[in-house]
């Protein structure tokens, strides 16, 4: 039986939003989200019953964001222009916001397989299905992404240790 | 290094979500795609499902039928296409609300009666007859709608009316006087014919 749609939304939200942000930033993440979840409503009905819905998502996610990305250099922010406010990336100085530029840094598909398997959870499998490669290379990318974020990121702590 | 999801989650993300969740269902039902929008309103008979379609008002359920069953079976028997999307029951709320305040004795509000088929459809369609305060018995029912014979299938027609307290199977009542089974509980059924016997 195919539950509500209210319900993916309830249980695989906050976790769009999360890879979201980590793909295209905070400030285009709420766009990405809302193109992701529309159109995932779209299709919804043709979604047949076993599927994964979190895979599903993020593979809709991870275009989505190409199209942000895509519109947003078509368009570049006027930089120079717009009064300076505060980052939404988090607490300037704190740790969150050293994750964000140290997680911003990387290259793009280290950070897609990050954000893919660290915070959507979803196997090297279904990564290498939506980045287009093989299982290897998608688990490459996810540690080669973990360990540039070691390297850059001061607030990294080892498995289990309080940062 | 610790990597746990909530390092990205922020420290709004619960308002965010929010904010987003009533975006897509403005979008949602700008695009044609709110197959079913719903809401809860509280009642002095308790929380209140009300959910609908496009073409109108489809279920009220109260909460002894289980909220999360009656969405389920919604998304079966309609669509899964169902979102939280209060607005759309904006005006099914504030007549509920006035009925419960006395201020109103009928609804006035576009039904979709799809959820029903066949007899049990044509006896709710037949309901809203009874009137404001007035009770009829299943067998006086059955002969409204040209059945006198039928009265136990008005029974069940009542026992699975869609849409209680707006389609007022509340008024049907045993031809003892007692008042007979209720989707909302005897307790529920009590009350609305309390409340309307005292306007």
């Amino acid at each position: 039986m195919k539950q509500p749609f209210e319900k993916v939304v309830q249980e695989h939200g906050g976790t769009v939003l999360r890879v979201c942000r980590v793909i295209v930033g905070v400030h285009d993440a709420e766009d990405a989200w809302s193109e992701t979840f529309l159109a995932a409503m779209r299709s919804y009905p043709d979604l047949p019953d076993d599927a994964n819905a979190e895979a599903w998502l993020v593979t809709i996610a991870h275009r989505k964001a190409i199209d942000v990305l895509r519109a947003r250099k078509r368009q570049p922010a006027p930089v120079g222009v717009i009064p300076e406010v505060p980052t939404e990336l988090g607490l300037p100085g704190s740790e969150d916001g050293d994750l964000w530029q140290a997680v911003a840094a990387l290259p793009e598909k280290q950070r897609q397989a990050v954000a893919y398997h660290y915070v959507a959870g979803l196997a090297y499998a279904e990564i290498a299905d939506i980045l287009g490669g093989t299982t290897d290379a998608a688990r490459r990318a996810a540690a080669d992404g973990v360990k540039n974020l070691r390297k850059n990121y001061s607030g990294a702590a080892t498995e289990g240790a309080p940062s | 290094m610790n990597m746990s999801p909530n390092h990205f989650a922020g420290q709004s993300e619960a308002d965010t979500l929010a904010r987003l969740r009533h975006r897509l269902g403005l979008a949602a039902e700008a695009e044609g795609l709110l197959d079913v929008a719903y809401t809860t309103i509280d009642s002095p008979v308790g929380p209140l499902l009300l959910a609908a379609t496009p073409k109108g008002l489809v279920r009220v359920a109260y909460e002894v039928e289980d909220h999360d069953r009656v969405l389920d079976t919604l998304s079966q028997r309609i669509s899964p296409r169902v979102l939280r999307a209060p607005r759309r029951l904006d005006a099914a709320a504030r007549e509920l609300d006035e009925y419960f305040g006395r201020q109103r004795r009928t609804f006035d509000l576009p039904l979709d009666l799809s959820l029903s088929k066949g007899f049990r459809q044509l006896v709710q369609q037949h309901l809203p007859e009874i009137g404001y305060g007035q009770t009829r018995t299943y067998g006086q029912v059955a002969e409204l709608v040209g059945n006198p014979r039928a009265v136990r299938a008005v029974g069940t027609a009542c026992a699975s009316n869609p849409l209680p307290v707006v389609v007022p199977c509340h008024r049907v009542l045993r031809a003892d006087g007692t008042p007979g089974g209720y989707v909302g509980g005897l307790a529920a059924k009590q009350a609305l014919l309390r409340l309307e016997a005292a306007a």
